[in-house]
C-alpha cells in the first residue's frame, strides 16, 4: 500500500503559511527488519502483566480527599491517608461501582460477597506500613480481552488475540516518592496515597513485547469508553508491571523477573525485548536467573536490578479487620436483608456498557467483508472517523473499500500531521464525497492525493475543485508531455541512465522519482515507468 | 500486697454494681469460666528458632530481636498459640472478621477531606518544601556508582 511518494503539508507554526515538504521512498526498501527475532529461536518467552488502573473518582478509594492530578504538595492529604491513628477507611461507592463495571466488561465473574486484605511491607510512600488490596476474595474473578496484535517482524497482516485474566481486585494507590542520590533522601508526596486503583492481572499469556502492546492498547481504549480510568499512561492512570521469563520449547516456566517503570507502549516494548535478551543470554552463558524486580532505564533502554535485593518477600497478608464484605448483587439475587446503601447493583451497571471495541470490530467485519482488518481496527479507534465513513458510504455509490482506504491512510495522515482529531475536521461528509469522485475519476494522480487533502485541511470552507484548479494539480496524462519529462530526465541523468541500460533496479527507480519530483508527483508513476522503459530501450549510449 | 487487694476490691464492687442495677447487663461472667490445659496434651512441639528466622522476623516486623529473653519470650508465645490445637474444627469454615454478617457501608463519591497541609506535616521531623523526608529506598543500582 506504501506510495512511492509521501507528501506532507506543514503550516508554519509562527507565521502559519503553509509549506509542502516531499518525501520519497525507492520501492525496494524493505519495510519489515527480520533481524530481530530472537537470536536463538530454541527459546519461548512467557510474559504476564500487572496493571493497575487509577480509577476516575471525585475522592479517594477510603477517604475523602480530592483526587485532582497536579495539586499542590500534600495538599489532598487526610488524616487517613497520613496513617495519623484514630482514622478508619469508609469505602467510596463510586470506586466499588467503576470496579464492577471494569469486570463486566472484561468479562469477568463477579463475586457476589468479596472482602479486603492488608499487604504488610515497609516503604516510605506507605504511611500505614501496609496496602488495603482484596488478595483472596476480589471483586472479579476470570475475564478475557480480545485485542489485535500488529508485529512486522512476525507477520504482514495484523492478527487477533484473546489473553486471559487471573482477577481483579480494588486496591489503595501509595504516595509518590522523589529520590533524591546526592543528599541520599527521599521526598514523599502523599497526594496519590490512598487513590483507587483497579489492579487486573492477566495469565502469562504473552510471548512478545508488541503482544503486550496491542492488549495494554486495548484495554486503555476499553477503560476509557466504560469511563472507568483516562488510561493516561503518561500522568500515571495507567500503569504497567511485566512478569518475564524464557524457557525451552517442552520445559515448564523458568524464573521470572519483574520489570516495573513503565509509563509509556513504547517503553514496555523496549524493555521486555531487552529483557527477553538479557535472560536468554545470562542462560545460555551457564548462569542462572535471579528473582527480582528490575527498572527500566529510559535513557540506556536497559532493565537494572534495584539496590536492595529483595529475598521472598512475605507480605504477611491478613484480613482487614475495619472492613465488613463488600456485597454485589443483581436485583434478582439480592437478599431480602442487606439495606440499599450497603450493596451495588451490578444491573444498571452492565446496561451503561456501551459496544466494546472488540465488539465493534467483529460486527463490521461481517458487514464490510472485503475491508482488511487492520483498516477495521483503525476505524473502530477513532468514533468520530467511524461515524464519517458510514455519512460517506450511506448513499451506497462509492467502492466501500476503497473509501476506507483513502480514510484510513492519506485522510487521517494528513489530520496528524496538522495535529488536527478527526471530530475538527473542516472537510465536510459532502466535500469528502465529492473528493472521492475526483479520485475515482483519475484527475489527480495517487501522489496529489495527500496535497489536496493537506490543502483541504488548512483552508476551512474551500471546495475540492477549487483548490485543484488554483494550484494546478490535474493529473498530466498526455503522453507526449510524460515522453518530454522523461527525456528531460534521461538527459540530465547520464550516469544514472547508464546504470539502469546496466540492470541496476535502484538506479531506475531513482530517475523515475526524479520524473515525479519534477513534475510534482503529477502524473501516474507507472505510466512513467512504462515511458521510461521503452524510452531506455530506444536511447543509444 | 494491700494495693492487689484494692483493685480486687473495686472490680467486686463494681461487678455488684452492675449486678444490681437493672438497665445495665453485662456478658463478662462474674467467675472466671476457663480451665488450664494440662501440660501433658500432645500439642506440636516449638523447634529451635535458626538465625535466619530471626533475622527474617526482624525484617519483617522492624523489631530487635537481639538477646537470649527475646527468643525465649517468642518461643513461649509460640508454645501458647499452639494450645488452639486442642479445639476441634472439623467442618468449621474460617472466620476472618467478627463482622461476617454485615455489610459495608458505601460513602458517596464526594470530596470532604483534604486541604490539612499543615496538620499532616506537623508531626514530621524533617520537611522539606511541604515534602515529607525520607531516608533513601529502594532505587535501582545504576552502572557508574558500582564500585
Amino acid at each position: 500500500m506504501a506510495a512511492p511518494m509521501r507528501s506532507i503539508t506543514f503550516a508554519c507554526k509562527f507565521c502559519g503559511r503553509e509549506f509542502l515538504q516531499n518525501v520519497y521512498v525507492t520501492r525496494n526498501i524493505s519495510l519489515y527488519n527480520y533481524s530481530t527475532k530472537h537470536q536463538s529461536s530454541k527459546w519461548e518467552s512467557v510474559i504476564g502483566l500487572e496493571v493497575h488502573a487509577q480509577i476516575s473518582s471525585e475522592s479517594k478509594l477510603f477517604s475523602g480527599s480530592s483526587t485532582k492530578f497536579a495539586a499542590p504538595i500534600n495538599s489532598q492529604v487526610s488524616l487517613f491517608d497520613a496513617a495519623i491513628p484514630g482514622t478508619l477507611p469508609v469505602l467510596n461507592r463510586r470506586c466499588v461501582e467503576a470496579g464492577v463495571k471494569t469486570a463486566l466488561a472484561l468479562k469477568s465473574k463477579i463475586n457476589q460477597v468479596s472482602k479486603f486484605d492488608r499487604k504488610h511491607y515497609f516503604y516510605a510512600d506507605l504511611p500505614t506500613g501496609y496496602q488495603i488490596t482484596q488478595q483472596r476474595e476480589p471483586i472479579g474473578v476470570g475475564g478475557q480481552v480480545d485485542f489485535i496484535v500488529f508485529d512486522p517482524t512476525v507477520s504482514k497482516e495484523p492478527m487477533t488475540k484473546t489473553a486471559n485474566l487471573v482477577q481483579i481486585q480494588l486496591e489503595q494507590d501509595s504516595g509518590k516518592s522523589l529520590h533524591d542520590d546526592e543528599d541520599k533522601k527521599s521526598l514523599i508526596d502523599l497526594n496519590r496515597a490512598g487513590m483507587a486503583l483497579m489492579e487486573i492481572v492477566t495469565q502469562p499469556d504473552f510471548t512478545t513485547g508488541e503482544e503486550a502492546a496491542g492488549f495494554v492498547k486495548e484495554l486503555q481504549k476499553i477503560l476509557q469508553i466504560i469511563g472507568t480510568c483516562d488510561g493516561k499512561m503518561s500522568e500515571g492512570s495507567l500503569r504497567v508491571d511485566a512478569n518475564i521469563s524464557v524457557n525451552k520449547p517442552g520445559e515448564g516456566y523458568g524464573i521470572r523477573t519483574e520489570v516495573k517503570n513503565l509509563n509509556s507502549i513504547r517503553y514496555m516494548v523496549k524493555a521486555i525485548e531487552y529483557e527477553i535478551k538479557r535472560q536468554i543470554k545470562e542462560l545460555e552463558a551457564g548462569n542462572k536467573i535471579t528473582t527480582e524486580t528490575r527498572n527500566f532505564d529510559v535513557n540506556t533502554g536497559k532493565t537494572i536490578a534495584m539496590r536492595d535485593k529483595e529475598k521472598v518477600l512475605d507480605y504477611r497478608f491478613m484480613p482487614e479487620p475495619n472492613l465488613p464484605p463488600l456485597h454485589i448483587y443483581n436485583s434478582q439475587s439480592l437478599p431480602a436483608d442487606i439495606p440499599s446503601d450497603r450493596v451495588v447493583l451490578t444491573d444498571q451497571l452492565q446496561i451503561n456498557i456501551p459496544e466494546l471495541p472488540s465488539e465493534k470490530r467483529n460486527r463490521l467485519q461481517k458487514k464490510y467483508d472485503d475491508i482488511p482488518l487492520v483498516t477495521i481496527a483503525t476505524l473502530v479507534n477513532d468514533d468520530s472517523l467511524l461515524k464519517y465513513f458510514e455519512e460517506v458510504i450511506k448513499d451506497g455509490k462509492r467502492n466501500v473499500k476503497r473509501v476506507a482506504s483513502l480514510l484510513t491512510h492519506q485522510y487521517l495522515g494528513q489530520l496528524k500531521a496538522v495535529e488536527m482529531q478527526a471530530e475538527d475536521s473542516p472537510m465536510s461528509v459532502e466535500d469528502f464525497k465529492e473528493f472521492y469522485d475526483i479520485v475515482d475519476a483519475d484527475v489527480i494522480s495517487t501522489e496529489t492525493i495527500s496535497k489536496v487533502l493537506a490543502l483541504m485541511l488548512l483552508r476551512p470552507g474551500s471546495k475540492v475543485k477549487d483548490i485543484i484548479e488554483k494550484e494546478n494539480l490535474y493529473q498530466i496524462t498526455d503522453p507526449e508531455e510524460i515522453k518530454s519529462l522523461c527525456k528531460l530526465i534521461i538527459k540530465n541523468n547520464p550516469k544514472l541512465v547508464r546504470s539502469s541500460k546496466r540492470g541496476k533496479v535502484a538506479a531506475f527507480n531513482s530517475i523515475c522519482s526524479r520524473v515525479m519530483k519534477e513534475c510534482q508527483g503529477k502524473t501516474n508513476l507507472h505510466k512513467v515507468e512504462e515511458t521510461m522503459e521503452k524510452l531506455l530501450k530506444e536511447e543509444q549510449i | 500486697m494491700l494495693k492487689f487487694r484494692q483493685v480486687n476490691c473495686f472490680v467486686l464492687l463494681g461487678r455488684q454494681y452492675l449486678l444490681h442495677n437493672k438497665h445495665l447487663h453485662t456478658k463478662v461472667p462474674l467467675v472466671s469460666t476457663w480451665n488450664n490445659l494440662k501440660n501433658s496434651e500432645n500439642l506440636p512441639k516449638v523447634p529451635k528458632i535458626s538465625k535466619e528466622q530471626i533475622d527474617q522476623l526482624e525484617r519483617l516486623g522492624l523489631v530487635e530481636l537481639n538477646n537470649e529473653e527475646a527468643v525465649d519470650r517468642l518461643t513461649e508465645a509460640i508454645k501458647t498459640a499452639n494450645q488452639l490445637h486442642v479445639v476441634d474444627t472439623e467442618g468449621v469454615k474460617p472466620l476472618d472478621t467478627v463482622l461476617e454478617n454485615s455489610a459495608v457501608y458505601l460513602r458517596e463519591d464526594e470530596v470532604t477531606e483534604g486541604n490539612c497541609k499543615k496538620e499532616v506535616l506537623m508531626n514530621a521531623v524533617k520537611t522539606e518544601e511541604d515534602y515529607f523526608v525520607a531516608p533513601p529506598g529502594n532505587i535501582p543500582l545504576k552502572s557508574k556508582n558500582k564500585g
